[in-house]
């Protein structure tokens, strides 16, 4: 007994030294293995549905792939250049103080190596900076407000997907195409950066391609306001020969559901910047014709490659629903991610890129996605272009699903400022340089 | 005119849906004291109940029209579960704590509501929109309105004079009222104080639930829809005066009106006009229209 005891305290510190050894090379073997990844997205409140939660199947489907080693090439290296991928997934929902602080935590308590995030404009101009200070690399995969990189320079945060100007761009140029007349139109956006931004760039593109075209109604609800009702008479008591909304989830479902029984769309074209997410939970209820866009060539409007065969059947395999931009747009900032920690990492001898190498890597690059070409061409290198396509609605009965149709394809160059242009400016100017169908 | 007959038409439809909403949060805090946020999770719980309910009742081979009894069923359901279970097994052991306490309490419980609908409910949208359509159109001057609509307004007149007349001409009401204006009192007097407030409560979750039911089918349902109810409904009964039926009434009016205004003829004041009109209340009236200044206890 006597023995025992000296041997006893001898034996806890021991041990517990030994474990926490163990652990923490353990710890470090991971950390050199893995590649921590905090992926920031809605996964409740008004954009969950149709936004943050098909971005997080789409990350889980893509990341699932990758790990396996079984997307197709150029992506079939297993992870990020062998390193297994490691989402840490966080809750957008709560405002743009509290995602400052969730990316502090996810940077400095989870020890993430980059952080994919954010649908909402307001949230992308508040964490960008928060990632700049920190020195840590940061993609913003889905907000719209071309603002970021327009006002602001940064080094470690760049963004995969175009930002809103090209919705509305390309939106004019496809009812000019269609001959969609246009001698007046209302609007209904969100009062917040998203919807003022939208607005003010569909209205500038209608001011150079519909020259005479007025703009009349111009509302401004604020974000999850539910009830349009009012909103619905000042649209109808001030008829327009087009109603256009930058209106998305919950907003726009409320919006529809409720304007269409009052006959709003029967008088007038119904023209939407980012729709295709409530087609599969509208279903018959989405009015036929209305043109819509989807943020990029996505879902029913994307283009037939192997790559997208890849995703869209997969997608739709896992989760019974064929996938809607959110988890577009997740999947080319994840591919674009795997891209540059690749390309860095071949640079340093097949180590873990810091942040400063991996933002060495993905600035100007070019990668192919699901929805076409990537190519980080705006804001020095860090903003992205891409193709877009807008199409038509009609509820096909036989399939049970709405169909896109009469759709148009428009090259990034077509739609996007060339660099070191503000959108509005180049807008304003009257697309100057733009490259549509091959031609200047 | 007709741009004055359209605000006046717009208002009242926007007020009736408030007015239901902001009664059942009003008369909570009239007997208990409870400024209560989760009233607005318990909105949301009423509008799933309903889309549930509905769609139970479709498959059961109900006709359509029978949805509105499905939706008043679902909200009934939901104030006898939640009512006596919230009021009896939470609210109660913080009586006696301060407003602010209880204020807290009931944030608190906002949020377990909301993750509890998404454990319950999931996170994708429920459409019940067959019972917008059973009232058919309805023409007035060049505008087309939804009949659902103005079957809103009656249900709202409805709930405003059950709750009226429940108060002011029952024993029942009495006895509330007598609460309200002070429990001790009452309770020396024989007054079961206990079951006046999870009664009390229990309706006012009612009508909580009732507002979000019979908005289901103008929305989709899906997580969220909680947040903006409350806030607009707590701007209404501080207009009216917090506990005040009327002041309630008054109070969706003015503001289902002065939003109407501002989204026809200012679009850019349209929240602005809502917190215009309950600034301006409130510096010359700090307790609401209806709510009489009271001495402190000490």
């Amino acid at each position: 007994m006597s023995t025992g005891m000296p041997f006893r305290w001898l034996r806890r510190p021991t041990l517990a030294c030994a474990f926490s050894l163990a652990a923490l090379l353990q710890g470090a073997a991971q950390a050199q293995d893995s590649f921590k990844l905090g992926i920031v997205t809605f996964l409740s409140g008004p954009a969950a549905e149709s936004f943050g939660v098909p971005a997080r199947h789409g990350a889980e489907f893509v990341i699932g792939e990758l790990n396996k080693g079984s997307a197709p090439a150029p992506y079939n290296k297993v992870g990020f250049g062998g390193l297994k991928i490691e989402p840490v997934f966080v809750d957008e929902n709560g405002g743009a103080t509290k995602q400052v602080q969730e990316l502090r935590n996810l940077y400095q308590r989870e020890n993430v190596d980059a952080v994919v995030g954010y649908i909402s404009s307001g949230d992308c101009l508040a964490v960008a900076p928060a990632a700049e200070e920190l020195k840590r690399f940061l993609i913003l995969f889905d907000c719209g407000t071309p603002r970021i990189f327009e006002e602001a320079q940064y080094k470690y945060v760049f963004r995969t997907a175009a930002h809103a100007t090209q919705d509305n761009v390309a939106l004019g140029r496809y009812m000019k195409s269609r001959n969609v007349k246009v001698g007046t139109f209302n609007m209904i956006n969100q009062d917040y950066a998203w919807g003022h931004d939208s607005k003010a760039d569909f209205v500038a593109t209608m001011q150079q391609l519909y020259p005479d075209a007025k703009p009349q109604a111009d509302l401004l609800p604020k974000f999850g306001a539910g009830q349009y009702g009012t909103e619905i008479s000042a649209l109808a008591r001030e008829k327009a020969d087009v109603i256009y909304s930058s209106l998305w989830g919950g907003d726009l479902q409320a919006f529809i559901l409720q304007a269409a029984p009052r006959g709003l769309f029967q008088n007038s074209q119904l023209v939407l910047s980012a729709a295709d997410h409530v087609l599969p939970s509208l279903g018959e209820k989405m009015p036929n014709g209305a043109i819509i866009g989807a943020r990029g060539a996505y879902g029913l409007m994307s283009p037939k490659t192997p790559l997208n065969d890849w995703f869209f059947n997969g997608y739709q395999a896992q989760r019974n629903v064929w996938p809607v931009q959110g988890a577009y747009r997740i999947t080319q900032a994840l591919l674009g991610l795997k891209v540059a920690v690749e390309k860095a990492m071949e640079q340093n001898g097949g180590k873990k890129p810091t942040p400063e190498q991996l933002a060495a890597a993905m600035e100007n690059s070019e990668w192919e996605s699901p929805g076409g070409k990537i190519q980080m061409k705006l804001g020095n290198g860090h903003q992205a272009i891409q193709p877009i396509a807008i199409g038509r609605t009609r509820y096909d009965p036989a399939k049970k699903m709405v169909i896109l149709e009469d759709i148009q394809h428009f090259e990034a160059e077509c739609v996007n400022p060339p660099a070191h242009m503000k959108s509005i400016d180049w807008i304003k100017a009257g697309f100057p340089g733009a490259k549509c169908d091959g031609r200047t | 005119m007709a741009l004055a007959a359209t605000i006046v038409v717009d208002g009242l439809i926007y007020a009736s849906w408030l007015f239901v909403v902001a009664l059942g949060l009003t008369l909570v805090f009239g007997v208990l004291q409870i400024l209560n946020i989760a009233h607005g999770s318990l909105y949301a719980v009423g509008a799933y109940a309903a889309a549930s309910a509905v769609g139970l009742f479709a498959s059961l081979g109900f006709a359509p029209v029978f949805s509105l009894l499905a939706m008043l069923l679902a909200a009934m359901a939901v104030a006898l579960i939640l009512g006596p279970i919230l009021e009896r097994g939470l609210l109660r052991l913080f009586y006696g704590r301060g407003e602010v306490v209880l204020l807290l309490v009931t944030y608190a419980l906002f949020l377990i509501l909301e993750d509890a609908v998404k454990l319950i409910w999931g996170v994708n949208p429920y459409y019940v929109s067959e019972p917008y359509q059973l009232f058919g159109n309805v023409a007035i001057g060049p505008l087309f309105y939804v009949g659902y609509d103005f079957a809103l307004v009656v249900l709202a007149i409805l709930c405003g004079a059950a709750v009226w007349f429940g108060l002011n001409r029952t024993a029942v009401g009495k006895i509330v009222l007598a609460v309200i204006h002070n429990h001790e009192m009452s309770a020396s007097m024989g007054v079961n104080v206990n079951r006046v407030h999870w009664m009390a409560f229990t309706f006012g979750v009612f009508l909580a639930a009732l507002g979000g039911a019979f908005t289901a089918p103008m929305i989709s349902v899906q997580p969220g829809i909680s947040v903006s109810v409350i806030i607009v409904s707590f701007a209404v009964v501080i207009i009216g005066g917090l506990g005040s039926v009327e002041g309630a009434a008054i109070g969706a009016v003015t503001v289902g009106l002065a939003r109407a205004a501002a989204v026809h003829l200012l679009p850019e004041a349209e929240l602005f006009s809502i917190y215009l009109v309950m600034a301006a209340v409130l510096i010359f009236r700090p307790e609401g229209l209806f709510q009489r200044a009271a001495a402190r206890k000490i």
